[in-house]
C-alpha cells in the first residue's frame, strides 16, 4: 500500500513530463473524463459543496480502517483536480489523511485551482476530506 | 471614427502578458481598464495635494476641495442634473442602491408594493427584499422573455397605486439588454411611484440624461467608466433627497451637534459621512472627461460594430449558444458551449492569455430562468480591436476540442 506521499511524488513525476500547459490541461481533462462517478444515491443535496464557479459532491464510506472517497464536479476540470485528490486521499488511513497536505498541487502548477477566492468547491472539498477523517478517526477503536 | 491604435497606446496594462501571451481584456462589464490619463490624476494627487477636504484652512485643503468639488461639477454636467448637490458620491452603485433602500424604510408602510426586474444584478434584489422584511413591503417582479427583455405587458399590470417604488437596471449586466427605461418610468410616474435605475452597465456605453428621463434615482460606479474602483455615485432629485434621511451618522454630514440635538448639514453633505474617497471622487472625474473628450457616439457606433462581428464570429462555432439576444443590447456576449461547464472554457481562455467572465454574474434568477449554472461573458470596451474578437474565436475553438 502506497503512502500519501508516495502517491504524490508519483504525481509529480507524472506532470513533471508534460512540456506546456496544453499538455498538462489535456492530461487533467481526461482523467475528469475518467473518474469514476459518485453513485447516484449519493449526489443528494446533503453531499454537495456549492462554489460559485461549479459544484462539488463528495462521499466517503470506511472499510478495514481505511476511507474510500467518491466525488463529482458538473465541471471537468474541476473533476480532474477531484481525481489527483482521489488517488492521494482515498483508501488511506483517517489519520494519515489529517497529517498529509495539499502542497503537491503546487509542483504540479495548479495552484490557482486551490485558491479560496477561485470559489470552485475544491477548497472546500479538502476540508470536508479532512472533517471525513476526522469522523472517522473517533470510530477507530 | 476612432483611432484605436492610439487609443489602446492610452491604457498600459493592455501591454502586459498573461500566461505567456499578450492579455486579451474582455472582461469590461466588470470593471474597465484605467487609461493614463486617470492615473496621472491619481498620482498627481497624491504627490501634491493630499488633504483633508471640506474643512482646512490651509492651502492643500482648499486646492484639494476645489478639485473635488470640481469632479462633481463634472459629473453633474455629465449626466445633466440640475444641481450639483443632487450629486451624492458614493463608494459606488451598490452604497447608492442601499442608502436609498435605507432612506425608503421610513417612507414605506406595509402593503406598499415594490417591483423589481427579472434582469437584476443581486446588489439591487437583495436590499430590496431586506427593505421589505424591515416593512412589511411587497416585492413583485417584473418577468424576462427568452430573449433576455423585459415583458412590459406585465410590467403594466404589476402597477398599480400601491407601488411606491420601481428598480430596474439600465442594462442586464449578465446578457447586456438595454431595457425600456423611458417607458418604465413614464408609467411608474403616471402612478405616483418613485423609480431607481442601475446604470452601473450603462455608463460605459450612454450617456443618460437624468433631466429628459425625469428619473427619480440613478446610480453608477467609476471603475466601469474608465476611474477607480470604490467610488460612484447616486443622482437623485431634490425633492427626494431632501425626503430621504440620512444613512449613516458621522463627520462632515452635521451641520450643529449639541448631546441634546443635532442637525443635518445641506444637500449633498447630509448623505456623504466621514471623509470620503478623495481622490477617487477627482478620478472620477478624470475618467469623465476622458470618455467624453472620445465621444460616447463614436463609443457606442465602435462596439456595435465589435458585437456584431463578435456575435457573427461566435456563431460560427459548432454548439455555441448566445443567451440575450435582444436587438436592444450593447457589447456583452454571454455564452455557453452545448455540454460544456463555462468554468472549463474560462479557465483554458485564462491559459491562452483571454480574460472573461465565468459564473452566474450575481444574477443567479437569470441562470435558473435558462436553467444552466452559468456562461461563459465576454464584454467589449472602445479600446478592444476584432483582431481580439479573432483570438477569442480560436481560443473558444480550442476549448471545445480540447473538452470534447
Amino acid at each position: 500500500m502506497q503512502s500519501i506521499k508516495e502517491i504524490q511524488e508519483e504525481i509529480i513525476d507524472e506532470f513533471a513530463m508534460f512540456e506546456d500547459w496544453e499538455e498538462r490541461y489535456q492530461y487533467m481533462i481526461d482523467l475528469g473524463k475518467d473518474l469514476p462517478l459518485i453513485d447516484d444515491q449519493y449526489k443528494t443535496e446533503d453531499n454537495i459543496i456549492k462554489g460559485c464557479q461549479s459544484k462539488v459532491w463528495v462521499h466517503a464510506e470506511m472499510s478495514d480502517n481505511r476511507i474510500d472517497f467518491t466525488a463529482d464536479s458538473d465541471a471537468i476540470i474541476t473533476k480532474g483536480i477531484i481525481a489527483i485528490l482521489i488517488r492521494t486521499f482515498s483508501n488511506q488511513h483517517p489519520k494519515d489523511i489529517l497529517d498529509a497536505n495539499t502542497d503537491f498541487i503546487d509542483a504540479i502548477g495548479l495552484k490557482e485551482h486551490l485558491s479560496p477566492t477561485r470559489a470552485n468547491g475544491l477548497v472546500s472539498m479538502i476540508k470536508q476530506i479532512k472533517m471525513y477523517a476526522i469522523a472517522y478517526q473517533t470510530q477507530i477503536k | 471614427m476612432l483611432d484605436i491604435n492610439k487609443i489602446r497606446k492610452d491604457f498600459p496594462i493592455l501591454n502586459r502578458k498573461v500566461n505567456g501571451k499578450p492579455l486579451v481584456y474582455f472582461d469590461n462589464a466588470a470593471t474597465s481598464q484605467t487609461p493614463q490619463q486617470v492615473i496621472d490624476v491619481i498620482v498627481d494627487y497624491y504627490s501634491n495635494y493630499n488633504a483633508n477636504i471640506h474643512r482646512g484652512v490651509h492651502t492643500l485643503s482648499q486646492e484639494a476641495t476645489d478639485k473635488y468639488e470640481e469632479a462633481r461639477h463634472t459629473i453633474q454636467n455629465h449626466f445633466n442634473a440640475k444641481y450639483a448637490y443632487e450629486i451624492i458620491l458614493t463608494s459606488g452603485t451598490t452604497e447608492s442602491i442601499n442608502l436609498v433602500a435605507h432612506g425608503f424604510a421610513s417612507i414605506l408602510e406595509k402593503g406598499d408594493e415594490i417591483i423589481v426586474s427579472a434582469l437584476e444584478h443581486h446588489s439591487n434584489i437583495v436590499p430590496w427584499q431586506m427593505l421589505c422584511e424591515k416593512t412589511g413591503a411587497i416585492l413583485k417582479v417584473i418577468p424576462m422573455t427568452q430573449e433576455g427583455e423585459l415583458d412590459m405587458n406585465t410590467y403594466s399590470e404589476l402597477l398599480s397605486d400601491k407601488t411606491k417604488l420601481v428598480f430596474v437596471n439600465h442594462i442586464s449586466n449578465a446578457l447586456g439588454t438595454i431595457n425600456p427605461i423611458e417607458s418604465i418610468i413614464q408609467q411608474a410616474h403616471k402612478l405616483g411611484a418613485a423609480v431607481l435605475i442601475d446604470g452601473a452597465q450603462a455608463c460605459p456605453h450612454v450617456k443618460p440624461d437624468v433631466q429628459a428621463l425625469d428619473v427619480d434615482f440613478y446610480v453608477t460606479s467609476a471603475h466601469k467608466i474608465c476611474g477607480p474602483t470604490g467610488v460612484g455615485m447616486l443622482y437623485g432629485k431634490e425633492e427626494w433627497l431632501t425626503k430621504l434621511p440620512p444613512y449613516q451618522g458621522g463627520g462632515e454630514m452635521i451641520d450643529q451637534v449639541s448631546f441634546e440635538k443635532t442637525t443635518y448639514a445641506g444637500l449633498p453633505h447630509k448623505f456623504e459621512a466621514g471623509t470620503p474617497n478623495i481622490c477617487g471622487g477627482i478620478a472620477f472625474g478624470a475618467a469623465l472627461d476622458y470618455m467624453n473628450a472620445i465621444g460616447f457616439e463614436n463609443i457606442a457606433t465602435y462596439e456595435n460594430e465589435l458585437l456584431a462581428y463578435g456575435t457573427k464570429r461566435l456563431l460560427e462555432i459548432e454548439g455555441l449558444k448566445i443567451y440575450g439576444t435582444s436587438k436592444n443590447k450593447t457589447s456583452v456576449i454571454s455564452f455557453n458551449l452545448e455540454g460544456i461547464h463555462p468554468y472549463d472554457v474560462g479557465t483554458l481562455l485564462d491559459k491562452m492569455g483571454i480574460a472573461v467572465r465565468t459564473g452566474h454574474h450575481c444574477a443567479q434568477p437569470i441562470m435558473a430562468f435558462y436553467n444552466i449554472p452559468g456562461t461563459v461573458r465576454a464584454s467589449f470596451a472602445f479600446y478592444n480591436t476584432k483582431e481580439e474578437i479573432d483570438i477569442l474565436v480560436e481560443g473558444v475553438k480550442k476549448a471545445k476540442m480540447m473538452l470534447s
